[in-house]
């Protein structure tokens, strides 16, 4: 029977007149990878600030590793790790002086701080700049210096606020393996991001948070089948998408929506049926009521 | 499954702070314009006290025995003054966060910052010194009387880059706190460190002499120069440790709103 990493009830926090979180349940599986997907300013920053001691929520409960947030902050800190979304290195120290800085910190003797450095380096692959100011460093490597920091003493539960904004895709794949492999050794890991295919190659379930609000939770697949079955796309000559139409993925369906088409495209249009991606869960899920309805309304339109 | 377990480990007080520590000297010593700064500043100072201004303000050639104790306090002010910069720069970069996320006093942080800075300054005070008998400084103090010299300079020193700390956590960010620090580095300047006090105007006078660098300074060149001391030596130690006690209350009241919640 698996225990829950972490279990959110009721969670609120408001900034003055601002509601940045309105009401947060979320449970977390232990050795799962979850995923937070959300615009800028959705509020999943906060989440994690609040899930990790920085700052007090208003209202709501969370626990995480069994310990409450609020009021066994000790037994919290010594079960997690958190790479913010600005790396959390000292830029005047070498890599090799940042993780013995922490591993120190952290309460290892020197014998294993210098073991565990040695380790880490080699596994992101900063043995070669060691010994090299971490001002010199490039994004990918400080982000992956960050990461490497934040395992010196392996918690149960790490938490990447956005861990590969800004990265290149080389970097970002590889950091990626990392966090599979951090998954594969039972290790929780909570992430936020903004983009969808991070979400959907990375986790196990992934909450969309807009607006302070959960909005959906569910795996890939299950945030997917919701939007639909198939959905239609129409290419013009340059292969652009023209227009996008999702359906119920039924014979019937798909022939009454092409039919429902027919004078109205352009000569030349192109079809393609595909399954949704998460870019079309996403844009249903977070946008205004209004848009989603006009979603609804082409699909309807189509379909007589 | 397995399950990745939490190193249940303490982190002894002695290590955090030994680590901070290390990390701020480290740093001190990788800051090289302000390393710099902190060798050529005396030496120079010392320089144009002696050489330029020293033979229109006293014509004997006496006047490097009265600059030195106040060219030792204007230095070690400047010097403390870094540490609003480093605290500023810790506090809105991410790294603070990072300490604050784990089972460590994270305060701890702000007193390596005030050691590297006691250990930096106290440095500058021994070239100041060495520069000053470069320049013809002798002092006719016996030991014990260097040693409480040098506890009153160090006592400031600690007091001054507190309220350094304070200013670093307080203001926004790094420039800010370098240009709030700026005002304080003017005190020395309206003080005995440079001229006696009677020579200023009255009212002016009244600022000289109520401010904590007047009796610190005269209790330094008492205890360096034999000067009578009266009531400075007392007075010195007040005004230290009470801004220091300020200084420190300030930092951990600020560094808890700041580390506390956001």
């Amino acid at each position: 029977m698996n225990r829950n990493a972490i279990e959110i009830r009721g969670l609120r926090k408001s900034y003055g007149q601002q509601t940045v979180l309105g009401g947060i349940d979320l449970t977390v599986q232990e050795g799962t990878i979850y995923a937070l997907l959300g615009p800028n300013g959705a509020g999943k920053t906060t989440l994690i600030h609040i899930l990790t001691t920085l700052t007090d929520a208003d209202a709501g409960t969370a626990k995480v590793a069994g310990y409450d947030v609020a009021t066994e902050r000790n037994g919290v800190k010594r079960s997690i790790s958190l790479t913010g979304q600005f790396a959390a290195v000292d830029e005047m120290l070498t890599s090799r002086e940042n993780l013995t800085m922490i591993g120190r910190l952290s309460g290892l003797t020197a014998t294993e701080t210098r073991a565990r450095t040695a380790e880490l380096l080699e596994i992101f692959d900063l043995t070669a700049a060691a010994d090299k100011r971490v001002k010199t460093y490039s994004g990918g490597m400080r982000r992956r210096l960050d990461l490497a920091i934040s395992l010196v003493t392996e918690c149960p539960v790490l938490f990447l606020d956005e861990p590969t904004t800004g990265l290149d895709t080389t970097s970002r794949r590889a950091l990626w393996d990392i966090i599979m492999q951090l998954k594969s050794r039972g290790i929780t890991v909570f992430l936020t991001t903004q983009y969808l295919e991070e979400a959907d190659q990375l986790a196990d379930m992934i909450s969309v948070i807009s607006g302070g609000k959960v909005v959906a939770t569910g795996t890939a697949e299950q945030l997917k089948s919701r939007v639909g079955g198939e959905v239609i796309e129409l290419l013009d000559e340059h292969d652009n998408v023209v227009m996008s139409i999702p359906t119920s993925g039924s014979l019937h369906d798909v022939r009454q929506t092409l039919n429902g088409l027919g004078e109205k495209a352009a000569p030349g249009t192109r079809v393609t049926i595909r399954k949704p991606s998460m870019d079309d869960v996403f844009v249903t899920l977070t946008t205004t009521s209004t848009a989603a309805s006009a979603i609804q309304t082409t699909n309807e339109e189509a379909a007589i | 499954m397995t399950t990745a377990r939490a190193m249940e480990r303490k982190t002894s007080f002695f290590t955090t702070n030994a680590v901070f520590i290390g990390r701020s000297i480290r740093l001190s010593l990788r800051n090289t314009e302000a390393l710099l700064m902190a060798i050529i500043l005396p030496v120079m100072l010392m320089l144009l006290f002696t050489y330029v201004f020293g033979g229109a303000i006293d014509a004997t050639g006496d006047y490097v025995v009265y600059v030195v104790p106040g060219i030792i306090l204007l230095c070690a002010g400047f010097g403390s003054s870094s540490t609003a910069v480093s605290v500023a720069e810790d506090m809105t970069n991410g790294i603070i966060d990072r300490f604050r996320t784990m089972p460590i006093q994270s305060v701890s942080v702000i007193t390596g910052h005030i050691v590297a800075s006691l250990a930096r300054n106290l440095v500058a005070t021994a070239i100041v010194i060495g520069a000053g008998h470069l320049v013809g400084y002798r002092s006719s103090a016996s030991a014990g009387e260097w040693l409480a010299a040098i506890g009153v300079i160090a006592l400031f020193i600690l007091a001054f880059t507190w309220l350094f700390a304070a200013i670093g956590l307080s203001s926004g960010n790094p420039s800010a706190a370098s240009g709030y620090g700026f005002a304080l580095l003017f005190l020395p300047y309206l003080s005995s460190a440079f001229v006696p006090t009677s020579t200023m105007p009255s009212w002016l006078r009244g600022v000289a002499d109520h401010q904590p660098i007047t009796p610190v300074i005269e209790t330094i060149r008492g205890l360096l120069n034999g000067t009578p001391i009266h009531d400075n030596g007392w007075l010195s130690l007040a005004w230290c440790l009470g801004l220091l006690a300020v200084a420190f209350i300030w930092c951990l009241l600020v560094f808890k709103r700041k580390a506390g919640r956001r």
